[in-house]
């Protein structure tokens, strides 16, 4: 039975990716579904890598934006390409002076600048990681909220760091990052983060991440069962930055430009909102989270901008009502739905079609004995 | 899971609310994608750019098209001013199939959306996006506005020449591509004309203490002030700088000429110059009709009204706005057609003189050919015009 | 003397800044004190005061209008506290804070829909915004009121905390939030009178902060409110006076380093006093040591 599970899940996760590989290859798609898609892939990464932290170790940090701003630089100063650097680089001259998907492009053609493209990616991986590490020596020690001021702390002084004119020959300064190869469709994203996700997976799966629940359910109890604290904390929180530099990364290529601007506090509320509403330990919930909520808000809910849809003569739609309908809902999902969607429980090919059993009951009898 | 399906039922029938508000109106239609910040930092810059384009748009509400009158439909998207909120609202404007696309206020989000755009191959108008990267390297961004090293050797001369300045102060918010590339281009150019930039500082995002800085302006002994900023930033240095008693002038690039400026000099014993687009006041008649025009517009419609501030100065940006409606509307009347490739070869081809702010015609960047700019005062809650000046 | 006339200025506008924080800290301090909730609104009410204010004078005067606004910005923190914190009073603190944070988006977006995103002019206020010169410094008068004022307030504050009725429910609350319980101490209305201590010193403080910094826009509130909330860390999060002192030493700093010429660097100083005094001292000047309870 646990390995016709197990099937299912694998035919349920293939069919997934091949709708989104038909998506990508099918014209007439909506192009907004793709843009969609192709955010929410790369916050629903950023969303877990934040839910290994604040879900399944305790440890309530809110540095996220500043990883991901690590990631995102780190990926695009060393891949902007050489002919666009002078433009790029309009006050500056260059630190770096190659590209390395280029470089490795034009030594090895098409298999180089795939080469080049992942190394970056774990390179932007590593750079947050490292940052995570020489941070992490000093902030663990302290405790849920202290934490989380001080990892919001940190993100604020990397941001003013990384616009500093001492700096600006490496990051540009206050101008933007432009220039660097970017993916056009949604399918390769998807990889990406199917391949980041799985190895989360795995870590939550394995005695490391047992030892982690063993520390958000009860620290005292865990160090007398011969966890050590300070070295599985420090683990997960360099390995939650990695892939939020990861993600930082993937978000440089969405946007194809990169601004520190964009990196605030505001972006880490928006992923703990993410978690919140999937639902806090639950990797499906932060993933489903994550779409539902840059659709809402990026998307569904844009006619609410539109003074043209006024009805009856009232003039309440204008630009910024959607939103002040979106904190509305989020005040209500939070407020009335506190443990998210998805709680703590997964989604599994047998719990959908549990509930699609139940749901069609429902429909047909009103009354239905499997629950 | 019931709480599950009813969040489902309930994101459906937003769905559905959503798709039904897509309506069609009337049989021949063309669509002008409106790629505007209405919230985040630039928010009410953008606004003020979409009142342009909105009255341009009651203006002249259709386009002729091979003989056959098309209404114009303005399809307005928030790109909140952020790079990552952009990328969706550039291509909800790509989903909704518009023919030319005008913005943005603020550099960034017009870089970020440029690739898409190109990629969709719809031509795109920079209204008031300043910075030479939007058209470098991309075929089908235009833009109606000079650029950033234009303007700030203009200001940098401005200060030599009229206000006989020695040494200047420079301000600048740090993480803003726009001030921080102004005020490296004006202390370039004010050097190259001779004279001294004795400090280039910066402030902080959400920085509302300016005594500080103006304290170090007046050690420093500076005879000028350039401080390109947002408005929100700059009634604050304005207000601040009055406080202190400082008597130097103080210079600024297009984003001041706003009410927000004109109110908080207003009655105060301090001069605030900025560079702009247009002068009401010129030959042609052009720019004073729009200005007429625009006042009993904005006097006419309440929102526009509070999108500008809750008065009816006209904001330069507005007048670029204006002006680059105008553009979309004319290259879709000469090229005869809504197809953007054929808009794009239009576009680079065009040549016109009856705008605002001066003739539009493109160099191979796509970028506006403007040789002049116009400074003017805030006095007494208006902007009075001081003279031409250009760059040398 | 050179250096003196030097220093001052940016002394006194330190001053003035360290005490428009310490009001807003206030409010964090003793919520925090309480309830152990980073309530991230505190700082948006405090611009949502000063937005009130802005309409209020249209139609009513100024002295009114101050008073008006003081009651509705108390009772705006109030109803905040009943709808969005007090349902989750059982719920993990994670999604208290998480409410907070919502509350916070709720108040920014509402007002930049009611605002247009614009920058609105703050009133002049007669006698207070006038332009006095202090040993060549010249500043608006409001700036040698706000440290007085600030410390008239947390005096009348901490004799209210340690010798009335409510203050004593006060202290035992956020010594003890169950066994308080227990002893017959109505929580909630304790709750609701720390809210209200707190939006009304949030209220007082806006009056004096937008008198002196003009502009008042939806983010308004932001950077004030997070650099208060470090000055509450700074000075031990829970304590009144320490709230104070760490104000003032934000912003004596802030603005000395600015003097310095190292402008780019004064916020991420704040953040880096803040990471520092945490790991050396999570209690921060004057907090109390919390004990572990297994």
């Amino acid at each position: 039975m646990k390995l016709a599970n197990k099937t299912m899940n694998i035919f349920f996760i293939a069919g997934l990716y091949l709708t989104v590989f038909l998506l990508d290859i099918v014209p007439g798609v909506p192009p907004m579904l793709l843009t969609v898609l192709k955010k929410g892939v790369i916050f629903s990464l950023v969303a877990v890598s934040m839910n290994l932290l604040n879900g399944f170790t305790g440890l309530f940090s809110l540095g996220q934006a500043g990883f991901m701003l690590m990631g995102a630089y780190s990926y695009a100063v060393i891949n902007i390409s050489s002919s666009l650097k002078p433009v790029v680089y309009q006050y500056y001259s260059p630190f770096f002076n190659f590209s390395l998907t280029e470089v490795l492009g034009n030594a090895l053609g098409g298999f180089g600048v795939v080469l080049g493209v992942t190394v970056s990616m774990i390179i932007a991986g590593l750079v947050a990681a490292f940052m995570a590490f020489l941070i992490g020596l000093p902030v663990l020690k302290l405790k849920s909220d202290y934490l989380a001021i001080a990892t919001l702390g940190f993100a604020e002084i990397v941001r003013a760091l990384i616009q500093l004119e001492a700096l600006a020959p490496v990051t540009n300064g206050s101008q933007l990052l432009r220039g660097f190869p970017y993916f056009r469709g949604i399918f390769i994203p998807f990889i990406i983060v199917g391949i980041c996700i799985a190895v989360i997976v795995l870590l939550i799966n394995s005695t490391y991440g047992r030892a982690f629940k063993a520390i958000r359910d009860d620290e005292i109890a865990a160090e007398a069962m011969g966890i050590n604290l300070a070295s599985h904390k420090r683990l997960a929180f360099v390995i939650s930055s990695f892939f939020a530099g990861v993600s930082g990364a993937l978000l440089a290529m969405y946007q194809t430009t990169v601004q520190a601007n964009t990196f605030k506090s505001a972006m880490t509320y928006e992923i703990l909102l993410i978690v919140v509403i999937g639902g806090i330990g639950s990797v499906s919930g932060s993933c489903i989270g994550s779409f539902l909520f840059i659709a809402c808000s990026e998307w569904w809910l844009r006619f609410l901008d539109n003074s043209n849809n006024n009805i009856f003569g009232l003039n309440i739609l204008r630009s910024g009502f959607r939103m002040v309908v979106f904190s509305f809902v989020i005040m209500i999902m939070v407020l009335f739905f506190r443990k998210g969607i998805m709680g703590e429980r997964e989604i599994s090919s047998e719990n959908i079609v549990k509930s699609v059993k139940s749901l069609i009951c429902r429909i047909k009898k009103g009354r239905c004995n499997e629950r | 899971m019931k709480k599950f399906y009813l969040i489902s039922v309930i994101l459906i029938a937003l769905l559905v609310l959503c798709g039904c508000s897509k309506s069609s109106a009337g049989s021949y239609t063309v669509k002008i994608g409106v790629f505007e910040p209405q919230s985040g930092d630039n928010g009410a810059g953008g606004k003020q750019e979409v009142i342009g384009i909105q009255y341009a748009n009651s203006i002249r509400p259709t386009v002729k098209i091979a003989g056959k009158e098309y209404k114009v439909v303005l399809d307005i998207q928030d790109n909140q001013s952020s790079t990552d909120k952009a990328v969706s609202a550039a291509q909800q404007l790509v989903a909704d199939k518009c023919s030319i696309v005008l913005g943005s206020y603020g550099s960034g989000v017009s870089i970020a959306a440029g690739s898409y755009f190109k990629d969709a191959k719809i031509p795109a108008i920079g209204v008031s996006c300043t910075n030479a990267a939007v058209t470098a390297g991309n075929d089908y961004y235009f833009r109606v506005c000079f650029l950033d090293p234009f303007q700030g050797s203009v200001m940098a001369n401005f200060a030599r020449e009229e206000c006989k300045a020695e040494k200047a102060y420079v301000l600048s918010m740090l993480g803003d591509d726009y001030t921080v590339g102004l005020a490296k281009n004006f202390v370039s150019s004010f050097k190259a004309l001779g004279g001294t930039v004795v400090a280039d500082e910066t402030f902080v995002e959400g920085t509302s203490d300016f005594s500080s800085y103006l304290q170090n302006a007046k050690d420093f002994g500076a005879d000028v002030i350039f401080a390109p900023s947002a408005t929100t930033y700059a009634a604050l240095i304005i207000e601040q700088a009055s406080t202190k008693g400082l008597s130097i002038p103080i210079l600024a690039g297009d984003t001041w000429e706003s009410s927000v400026i004109s109110d908080a000099q207003n009655g105060k014993n301090i001069k605030v110059y900025c560079s702009t687009f247009f002068d009401e006041n010129d030959k042609s008649g052009i720019a004073s009709q729009f200005v007429n025009g625009f006042k009993s517009y904005l006097n006419s419609n309440a929102t526009a009204k509070t999108n500008n501030g809750g008065n009816d100065i006209v904001a330069a940006v507005s007048a670029l706005g204006f002006d680059a409606y105008n553009l979309a509307c004319d290259v879709i009347e000469k090229a005869g057609s809504t197809d953007g490739k054929v808009l794009r070869d239009a576009l680079a081809a065009y040549s016109g003189d009856s705008f605002v702010t001066g003739a539009i015609s493109f160099d191979a960047n796509g970028d506006a050919k403007k040789n002049t700019a116009y400074i003017k005062q805030a006095v007494n809650g208006a902007f009075s015009f001081v003279k031409v000046q250009s760059a040398r | 003397m050179d250096f003196f006339a030097k220093w001052f200025p940016y002394f006194l506008s330190g001053v003035s800044v360290g005490g428009q924080y310490a009001l807003i800290a206030i409010g964090y301090t003793m919520v925090y004190g309480i309830l152990r909730l980073i309530n991230f609104a505190h700082g948006d009410i405090f611009m949502a005061a000063g937005i009130m204010m802005i309409y209020l004078t249209g139609v009513f005067p100024v002295w009114l209008s101050i008073v008006f606004v003081i009651l509705l910005t108390v009772l705006l923190g109030f109803a905040v506290e009943r709808v969005a914190y007090k349902p989750l009073r059982q719920a993990p603190r994670m999604s208290v804070m998480i409410s907070a944070i919502g509350v916070s988006y709720l108040i920014q977006n509402t007002v930049a829909y009611l605002t247009g995103g614009l920058t609105k002019q703050y009133v002049e206020i007669g006698w207070i915004s006038d332009v006095v010169t202090v040993m060549g410094a010249s500043t608006k008068r409001v700036t040698l009121i706000t440290p007085i004022l600030t410390l008239v307030l947390v005096v009348l504050l901490v004799f209210l905390i340690n010798h009335t009725k409510i203050g004593m429910g006060m202290r035992a609350v956020s010594k003890d939030f169950e066994t308080s319980l227990l002893m017959g101490i109505k929580i909630n209305r304790i709750i609701s009178a720390t809210f209200i201590i707190g939006s009304f010193l949030a209220a007082v403080g806006s009056v004096l902060y937008f008198t002196n910094y003009t502009g008042v826009t939806y983010t308004s509130g932001a950077m004030p409110g997070l650099k208060a909330f470090v000055a509450a860390v700074f000075g031990g999060i829970g304590s009144v006076p320490g709230a104070v002192v760490g104000a003032f030493i934000i912003g004596i700093c802030e603005t000395l380093l600015k003097g310095m010429g190292l402008t780019a660097f004064s916020d991420a100083f704040t953040f880096a006093l803040l990471i520092v005094i945490l790991v050396v001292k999570p209690t921060g000047l004057f907090g109390e040591k919390l004990t572990e309870k297994v």
